[in-house]
């Protein structure tokens, strides 16, 4: 099976700091991986180090075809980024923001403008094209956040607790949409701190103190862990965490 | 006796209405938790109670003092944990403590006893300056800097939001530990799961309260017949509950999904038939209690369609 993401003996220090402590994981072509830890387990480190911001102190491996020692600037054309915090430009209106990710992500003026209807369309928000993103409803801001982060076709998108504060429903119709990404082929690397999402993902890595403490699918999990939800299962692990942030 | 009452407050921004109509009361020594997603007016109707922004319209009151009229003894008598962290960085964590002691004219020492079961936890590293603390660690001294000067009432403006599933819990500990010397907790939170934590919730949407009353209250009123449905694969059976006769609704919940039924129209048994019909494979239905999370996405759909 086709990888998009390989990683062998990742390690980040700072100073005296090991916060990624030797971590080997592969993800899969179209499979939603969800990556959990407590806060302070350094998962906000390794995944600066798989979008390119970062360098790894040892260890290495790939995303999307490209060495993460050595190619972190191609890294961040080939991925799509989403996160609740930041996405989209709240005082610029929705074609225009479009735009803009279009042209960062070198995109030529004919292919935004077919870009643009398409996904407009897809979205069925042609009408709000001039509005305000700032004036849209939640869901309507996540749902094109989602397709800016993959205006330039990539093969895999970091969602980074992309539905953190958002209400029950908007939060599922969000996971609709990553289950419609996936099944077109593209590979999502999601982190949550809702238990019920990682219920969600094909296969969920749990990271405690620097370290993959279990990465399987939730039903095995459960199974090895012999508890009844993923909500259980991190507790089982994170609980044992001796460090904070 | 009341600690909080709040009679048809509405406020606005402009044209954005915040917080319209909004009627709520919390009895002493409760738990009381607003519950509800971002841009729902939480954070206004925190503001309003804690004297630093006046209602447009109603009225409020604070152990029996108008949040008007009376702000400055309200002030005195509440603690106020806002949802971004209100600790000076570049202080320490004891200096931190001394400073809000001070300010409201009290002593650490003197009020030892309310904050010990917090602050202790954080005592050997009171020389650290607050900025270099850990998430956990700033928590437990904003808390303790909040409870300080022995509050009647303690407001908390999402203070698990972002936080792992393990912290929350110990969180929600020290806030049963506190109610239990006698606090009134006004707390809000974005995560549903939180309500079977608070003695009584209202469930907040676009500015109002859908719902209000204990957990237990809000889930006997839930109109419907729910199943939790199983089968493979999970997202195309999703969609295709969602065109079966008889079914309000459906949603994934973690590992199945939650489909409202109208029982005079279908049933388990007719649910099980169809999915199985249709190739879904490892099908499993079985009826099941509604939890808050369901009442809130019933309640907040209703909203939409008015």
């Amino acid at each position: 099976m086709e990888n998009v993401i390989e990683i062998h003996g990742l390690t980040k220090k700072f100073g005296d700091f090991t916060a990624v402590d030797n971590i080997s994981f592969n993800v899969r072509k179209g499979e939603i991986f969800g990556f959990l830890g407590a806060n302070g387990a350094g998962k906000t480190t390794a995944m600066r180090i798989l979008c390119g911001l970062s360098i790894p102190t040892s260890g290495g491996g790939t995303v999307a075809g490209y060495d993460i020692v050595r190619e972190p600037e191609k890294i961040k054309r080939h991925i799509g980024y989403m996160s609740q915090k930041f996405s989209l430009y709240s005082d610029l209106k929705v074609w225009e923001n479009i735009r803009l990710f279009g042209g960062i992500y070198g995109l030529s003026d004919k292919q935004i403008a077919s870009r643009t209807e398409e996904m407009l369309s897809g979205l069925g928000m042609e009408e709000v094209r001039n509005s305000f993103v700032s004036s849209l409803p939640l869901g309507w801001k996540q749902k094109l956040s989602f397709s800016i982060a993959m205006i330039h076709d990539p093969r895999i998108v970091f969602l980074d607790e992309p539905t953190g504060g958002v209400d029950p429903e908007t939060r599922r119709r969000f996971w609709e949409l990553i289950y419609e990404a996936t099944s077109k082929g593209v590979t999502v690397f999601v982190t949550t701190h809702y238990m019920d999402e990682a219920e969600y993902c094909d296969r969920v890595s749990i990271m405690v103190d620097g370290r993959i403490e279990a990465l399987d699918s939730p039903g095995e999990l459960k199974r090895i862990y012999g508890v009844s939800d993923m909500d259980a299962v991190f507790r089982m692990l994170a609980g044992k965490a001796r460090r904070e942030e | 006796m009341k600690d909080i009452e709040i009679h048809n407050v509405s406020k606005s921004y402009g044209k954005v209405k915040a917080l319209s109509g909004i009627s709520l009361e919390v009895d002493k020594g409760e738990i009381f938790g607003l519950i509800g997603p971002d841009g729902a007016g939480k954070t206004t109707l925190f503001r309003i109670l804690t004297t630093l922004l006046l209602a447009d319209e109603g009225t409020a009151s604070v152990t029996g003092l108008d949040v008007k009229k009376d702000y400055a003894m309200i002030r005195r008598r509440i603690g106020y944990m806002p949802g971004r962290f209100s600790l000076y960085q570049d202080l320490s964590v004891e200096e931190n403590l001394d400073f809000f002691a001070t300010v409201f004219g009290t002593t650490v020492k003197e009020n030892y006893d309310v904050i010990r079961d917090i602050y202790s936890q954080i005592e050997p590293f009171k020389e650290r300056r607050a900025g270099a603390l850990s998430g956990g660690m700033k928590q437990k001294l904003a808390l303790s800097c909040a409870l300080v000067h022995k509050p009647s009432v303690l407001f908390l403006d999402e203070p698990t939001t972002g936080v792992d599933a393990v912290s929350r819990r110990d969180f929600w500990n020290m806030l049963a530990r506190i109610k239990a010397s006698g606090v009134t907790v006004f707390v809000s939170t974005p995560y549903m799961d939180e309500a079977s934590l608070c003695d009584r919730v209202a469930l907040i949407m676009h500015g109002k309260i859908i719902d209000s009353g204990t957990p237990a209250q809000i889930v006997s009123k839930y109109p419907y017949t729910l199943l939790a449905v199983k089968g493979t694969p999970m997202y195309p059976l999703l969609k295709h509950l969602r065109g079966m006769d008889g079914v309000k609704g459906c949603f994934s919940f973690g590992a199945v999904h939650h489909v409202s039924i109208d029982s005079s129209k279908t049933g388990a048994d007719e649910i099980l038939a169809g999915i199985s019909a249709a190739g879904f494979t490892g099908c499993e239905v079985r009826l099941i209690s509604p939890g808050i999370e369901d009442c809130f996405m019933d309640l907040a759909g209703r909203g939409h369609k008015e």
